[in-house]
């Protein structure tokens, strides 16, 4: 029926590990990221603004790494499921010339819900944490 | 500031809890499939419930969505943020307020937003958002200073809750700022520690950093030592030479080091007590598999390999 499968409740148990990810961090996808997330702050696309405020370079706004993360549980889960929080909190800034790594795990289950919480961790090779957090997914019960 | 002038500042700054940064306002553009394309694919996001409208059609939901990380771009203020600056409102009054109280340093701590229901093409965003808390002065590893968060809610064109946005925001006071790069010399990439290289090891260290693993050897009894020391246990003898290892061994002992990553490190690296097969010990690291592979009595192959910028070192791998 479909190319895409979605990992029903019952596939998930708690300590599973989601495949991990490496993001290059590139000046294309900071100022593309910025852009596509309407955020035009100058930080995010201008180099010399950013030099000001202390940072080597432009750097990666936070509706990107919302948006990282997020791809990150629904490669793993499939199209069919709801995410239903995301809560992240910030570290190192992400600048062109790193590499992210994004991991996961899921910590916890929610039998009557069918929410799975996943916790994930973004970390660059240079600075280390970027983001830390949560991602809640909504599974189908399966049939 | 006197104690007396912070009261006064904080009593303006705490007379904005619960001011509203905007109300009710719709967004510029209905949700719509060029801008969720836009993102999708920048964020190498090839989720078919986003652009996919024949998988959509056959699915649970019916009908494409969009990418649920995308709750705040609609409502973003746009071009004008780059050129003429954000407009006035409560939020950026009150990061004015700081700035001209020398809180000018700025950092998102965190962003949480929940969903309750999934927004799709032709949906028309609203979005309200306050200044929910503001805490009190704090002192932090970034300098003393406040915490405010915003509290976002999100609706549809038929009054429906969407979802909320909580964003925490320290001003602060900056202490000394790193320096800003001036120039463009690369990212500082941290490399590991240097080897000690003292009067009696440093000749090891040398041959490593040609590629070459030695074993101390006495002259006197032919007693093999690791690691270099200036006399043999055996024979008291103070002369002696050294042989190349083949790096040919086995694993004596074994642990994995979990500990928070250091920089220029591997996370998690496996240690292993290495039983050359010239009868030595050595302590280096297992790569090339997974600490479950790894036990003891494993046979192992070593090569001397450049590990960063300056660092060469035997890593081992399994046989
Ligand atoms: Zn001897």
């Amino acid at each position: 029926m479909s190319e895409y499968q979605t990992l029903n409740f019952a596939d998930v148990s708690v300590g599973d590990s989601l495949p991990e990810q490496d993001i290059d961090i590139t000046s294309g996808l900071v100022v593309s990221g910025a852009l596509a997330t309407r955020d035009y702050e100058p930080v995010h696309h201008d180099k010399s603004v950013a030099q000001a405020a202390g940072l080597p370079d432009v750097f990666m706004n936070i509706l990107t790494s919302q948006a990282l993360m997020t791809r990150f549980a629904t490669d793993w889960s499939g199209p069919e499921a709801v995410v239903k929080s995301l809560d992240i909190k910030l570290g190192a800034p992400n600048v062109p010339g790193m590499v992210m790594k994004v991991t996961g795990q899921v910590t916890a289950k929610d039998g009557d819900s069918g929410v799975i919480d996943i916790a994930v961790t973004g970390e660059n090779n240079i600075w280390g944490m970027h983001m830390a957090g949560t991602v809640q997914l909504a599974l189908p019960q399966g049939a | 500031m006197t104690p007396e002038e912070i009261k006064a500042f904080e009593d303006q700054v705490y007379a904005y809890v619960g001011k509203r940064v905007c109300t009710a306002t719709p967004a510029k553009d209905a949700v719509n499939d060029t801008m969720i394309r836009h993102w999708t694919e920048v964020m190498g996001d090839t989720n078919p419930a986003y652009t996919n409208p024949e998988w959509a059609a056959q699915s649970a939901r019916g009908k494409t969505i969009a990418p649920p990380a995308m709750m705040y771009v609609w409502n973003q203020e746009g071009y004008a943020v780059a050129s003429t600056g954000r407009p006035s409102d409560a939020q950026s009054d009150l990061v004015q307020l700081f700035n001209d109280n020398g809180y000018t340093g700025v950092l998102g701590t965190n962003v949480k937003q929940e969903y309750f229901a999934e927004a799709s093409p032709g949906d028309q965003i609203v979005m309200e958002m306050v200044i929910d808390t503001i805490s009190e002065r704090k002192a932090t590893a970034r300098g003393t200073g406040y915490f405010y968060e915003t509290l976002a809610t999100f609706s549809n064109q038929d009054g429906v809750k969407l979802g909320t946005q909580r964003f925490r925001v320290l001003k602060f006071i900056p202490q000394e700022q790193p320096a800003a790069a001036k120039s463009d010399s690369a990212l500082e990439v941290p490399t590991r520690i240097a080897s000690p290289r003292g009067h009696d090891n440093k000749w090891w260290w040398e041959a490593c950093d040609e590629g070459r693993v030695m074993i101390q050897r006495c002259t006197s009894c032919q007693t093999l030592r690791h690691p270099p020391r200036p006399m043999c246990g055996e024979c008291q003898s103070t002369e002696w030479d050294a042989i190349e290892s083949t790096l040919d061994g086995e694993v004596l002992s074994f642990t994995c080091l979990r500990h928070p990553a250091i920089p220029g490190y591997p996370k998690d690296p496996i240690c292993a007590v290495i039983k050359l097969d010239e009868g030595t010990h050595l302590v280096a690291n297992v790569v090339g598999c997974e600490y479950d592979d790894v036990s003891i009595g494993m046979r192992l192959k070593g090569k001397v390999e450049q590990v960063d910028e300056k660092t060469m070192l035997p890593q081992f791998y399994p046989a």
